[in-house]
């Protein structure tokens, strides 16, 4: 493998692990849909946005972090999608905007819209936020409808635009595609199960966590409900495979089951990381476990990880295009030069660092449990 | 195909989206650049007098910054993502370069800022006070660190450097991240930028301490802050001076066309004079072509001085860059844009020729954008310079809006200017305790809080439509950036976003009035 190569696969890797480390925090955005569920009581909604609030900048700042990696590692995509699929990623920017703020003005005296505006805002974030992301992600595999051809940009006075969308919804078609919606759908119950497990490490309160321990049952029945069909319906589905000498696109049959077959070392930690979250989910269900979010959460990395590897290893094209099959987007035609990916590997040392310092921080503020008297003396949401 | 009605009205709706998100983010992001340096200076005194007044006043401070940094974040996330939702193109054509040190923003400096704003805000009373006192620190350093990396990637829009165009892929390439980090422009953006930020949070904590003293209330904290913002606003607001007139030379060299338009300087000339003050005419009451304002006050020989450091320095006017100079050795802009129009040929050649596998010809065109032969130092130099000139229809949209920019200067330099004389009246009176009997002097103090806001909008208004019509400086007009979607789109999400964002600065106005009022003894 040349170095080139080798990089547009690391930086495959790296944006794999944003992506699946975002998917873990959308547990903020699962706890705050719960919002009215488990917290019956204002006390006891304070408590979860209070708790919830140490976290959502974390989920925020990796989605940035997500949309900049990818901006530098594969432009191209970042061109193609979000210059197309304009209304789907509006749409995800603006009910990220409402939470952001949300958090902070709920409590707030003289806050213009009330604390019932900002919960709702909360909600909204929770459930669009989580299954929008995970319907645009599901276009990884299922495609989108684009054409690429920079010979346009030599059009002098006339349309220039290297990208374009073929189909006039622009981005909505994707919620037509039920694989699409089954993993929006999947990673909205995902986020809620992360959610429950993370009140039941999180918070003392015997009726939250009993309530949340019996919620994780109702969650994670859709989950896996919609996780199989998304996963069963990608195995027995058809890919886009590249040639990475012509860079000939074509179809292939169960293109992703022959990526999980040939790529041993992908398909095992996926297992893996499955079995690690519905092993979360029986702990966090039967016995209330505080350490279901742990086998939970890194089940999820794991597993999302090796999902978003299959898209884009083993010669797949990662965004195929619907309408112009050669069109379709893959780690070669896309990503940006061997020495931009090489100078932004150097960056990416750091991010052992950036996991290490967040790693002592949470755990410095994550103990003890909190209590009322600790609320008394911080400063809270 | 020629452009067509709607896609003109997309490329101005993607220009006033863009401009409204960045006007929005930028109310907000100043303060936090410089208000956390400030509560990291009060936490400081806090920690080593262990004095609890000192607790009380950086958590009052504290809190308003708190308010004002969510918004901020906010604002900022749709930035990032309007780049490829509005300018695909433009993410193309620099993506390789561009997106770069957005990625680095998020790795160095977000994640910092998100994991210790939480231990700042809410780690009091579970944290050490020693690693509480950090936090406070990694927080401010944290945010000055994503303005640098912003700053970067907008200086390098300015001035490109430390790339290659490569006709296979048909986008600039990176070469240098060096030279992109430390190019004259970004380094004198980013002192500027940050410096006149930290000045404007100097403004915010001295009008809020005048308020206090104006009701008679809380004058311990209120005089203490002062003490501190003014200190640290007269460094700052004489160092945004002297970046501002570094800043001037930059651009004397490598935008020369924003600079004759921000001083509305038609005719170039050497001993060119500065406008200090001045009514431009609209152009269709001017007389002559030197008929240009109403009246002006003018300072001999000063525009040539800031620019060239020499009285005596030709400053091109913008009729010489328009029409050219053979004399200054300025080219016109109908000979840039046949250049770039060649510039842009060669490259269809070079694509069609590698279309149709003839590889001999692909190669010899390919070999004209190669920096390391002759044949393209002299292409790159003499047509690939002028590559985004090819876009242009007429030489005139070569000009950007020459009374907005020559009043959003003076407005920006003006107050800026004014700052450093208030804040040494400030610092003095505050000094002899007699602040508190000045009553004109503590509504000038308040009253100076938003007009500092326009200033600091003037500054940004001056950089990007000063920039015009480039997105790219001479690579890529703004025309030629956008996303090819329809101007309805952009006009909804508009609309949408414009009532979003003025229904959350109202919200924030409300909420910090309300939280100052309540003062540092939190209900």
């Amino acid at each position: 493998m040349d170095t080139f190569v080798f990089l547009q696969h690391y930086w495959w890797f790296i944006i794999s692990l944003l992506g699946a480390l975002l998917v873990f925090l959308l547990f903020v955005q699962g706890g705050q849909g719960l919002l009215y569920t488990i917290g019956r009581t204002p006390s006891e909604r304070d408590r979860i946005v209070d708790l919830l609030g140490r976290k959502w900048e974390l989920t925020f700042t990796t989605l940035v972090t997500f949309g900049g990696a990818f901006f530098a590692s594969f432009p191209l995509f970042y061109s193609t999608s979000f210059g197309g699929a304009f209304y789907v990623w509006m749409l995800i920017l603006f009910v990220f905007v409402i939470q952001a703020v949300a958090y902070e003005y709920r409590r707030k005296p003289n806050n213009l819209f009330g604390e019932k505006t900002y919960e709702w805002f909360l909600m909204i974030n929770g459930w669009a936020g989580a299954l929008l992301l995970g319907v645009a992600v599901g276009t990884l595999f299922t495609g989108a409808h684009f054409t690429v051809d920079r010979n346009n940009i030599v059009q002098i006075g006339g349309d220039t635009v290297i990208s374009r969308w073929t189909n006039p919804w622009y981005g909505l078609e994707a919620l037509l595609d039920y694989r699409n919606v089954a993993l929006g759908l999947a990673v909205l119950f995902l986020s809620r199960i992360l959610a429950l497990e993370y009140f039941l490490c999180g918070i003392n309160d015997t009726t939250i966590r009993e309530r949340s321990r019996r919620r994780i049952g109702c969650a994670a029945v859709p989950f896996l409900l919609f996780f199989l069909l998304f996963f069963v319906s990608l195995c027995l589905s058809k890919g886009w495979a590249v040639d990475p000498t012509s860079g000939t696109v074509t179809v292939e049959q169960y293109k992703y089951l022959h990526n999980m077959l040939q790529m041993p070392y992908v398909s095992i930690p996926l297992l893996v990381g499955v079995v690690a979250i519905l092993w979360s989910i029986w702990i966090g269900w039967r016995n209330g476990s505080r350490r279901a979010i742990w086998w939970g959460g890194s089940g999820t990395v794991v597993a999302v990880l090796c999902l978003l590897l299959l898209a884009g290893w083993n010669n797949t094209c990662y965004y195929p295009s619907l309408s112009d099959i050669a069109s379709s987007l893959t780690i070669y035609n896309s990503s940006s030069s061997e020495f931009t990916l090489r100078v932004m590997s150097y960056v990416s040392l750091l991010i052992p660092f950036v996991v290490a310092y967040i790693w002592y921080a949470w755990r410095a503020m994550s103990h003890p449990p909190r209590t009322d008297s600790h609320r008394e003396e911080a400063d809270t949401y | 195909m020629p452009m067509d009605a709607d896609f003109l009205q997309m490329i101005d709706w993607s220009r006033a989206q863009f401009a409204m998100t960045a006007m929005y983010h930028w109310l907000f992001v100043p303060l936090t650049l410089g208000l956390g340096f400030l509560v990291a200076i009060m936490e400081t005194i806090y920690y080593r007098t262990g004095d609890p007044f000192w607790r009380r006043t950086t958590r009052f401070w504290m809190r308003l910054f708190a308010v004002n940094f969510a918004i901020g974040v906010a604002t900022g996330l749709i930035l990032e993502f309007e780049f490829g939702t509005n300018w695909s193109n433009y993410s193309h054509f620099v993506g390789d370069i561009f997106g770069a040190p957005l990625a680095v923003e998020g790795i160095m400096a977000f994640f910092l800022e998100a994991t210790f704003f939480a231990v700042m805000f809410f780690g009091w009373d579970r944290v050490s006070r020693r690693f509480h006192l950090a936090s406070t620190w990694l927080v401010a350093i944290g945010a000055s660190l994503s303005a640098l990396w912003i700053l970067v990637a907008n200086a390098w829009m300015q001035y490109p450097v430390g790339m290659t165009f490569n006709p296979e892929t048909a986008r600039n390439e990176m070469t240098s991240f060096w030279e992109v980090l430390l190019s004259p422009v970004a380094i004198n953006k980013f002192f500027h930028t940050v410096s006149s930020a930290y000045l404007l949070s100097a403004v915010f904590v001295i009008g809020v301490s005048a308020w206090f003293l104006l009701k008679g209330r809380e004058e311990r904290m209120a005089r203490a802050s002062i003490r501190i913002a003014t200190i640290w606003g007269l460094v700052f607001a004489l160092f945004t001076a002297l970046t501002g007139d570094k800043s001037g030379a930059v651009i004397a060299e490598v935008q020369p066309m924003k600079l004759a338009a921000m001083e509305a300087h038609y005719e170039g000339g050497a001993k060119a004079p500065l406008v200090a003050f001045g009514v431009v005419k609209p152009e269709h009451l001017r007389q002559t072509p030197d008929d240009l304002f109403h009246f002006k006050v003018a300072i001999p020989g000063m525009l040539s001085a800031m620019s060239y450091r020499d009285v005596d320095a030709y400053v091109a006017g913008i009729d010489d860059l328009l029409y050219g100079n053979p004399q200054q050795g300025i080219l016109s802009a109908a000979e840039k844009i046949e250049r770039g129009k060649t510039a842009i040929e060669t490259l269809a050649a070079f694509r069609a020729a590698r279309k149709a596998g003839e590889t001999m010809r692909a190669d010899s065109l390919k070999a004209l954008f190669n920096p390391d032969t002759e044949a393209g130092k002299s292409f790159l130099e003499n047509y690939f310079a002028y590559f985004g000139y090819g876009y242009l229809s007429s030489p005139e949209q070569t000009v950007p809006n020459v009374p907005l920019l020559f009043y959003s200067f003076r407005i920006m330099v003006g107050w800026g200017m004014f700052l450093v004389l208030l804040m040494l009246i400030v610092w003095w009176q505050n000094r002899k305790g007699t602040l508190p009997r000045h009553r004109w002097l503590l509504w000038l103090m308040m009253l100076a809080v938003p007009i500092t806001y326009v200033a600091s909008q003037a500054g940004w208004v001056l950089a990007e439509v000063g920039r015009q019509p480039w997105v790219i400086q001479n690579l890529l007009p703004t025309s030629a950036a956008v996303s090819g979607i329809p101007s309805g789109s952009v006009v909804v999400t508009f609309f949408l976003f414009l009532l979003l964002f003025t229904g959350l600065l109202v919200a924030e106005v409300m909420i910090l009035c309300k939280q100052i009022k309540i003062g540092p003894d939190k209900v």
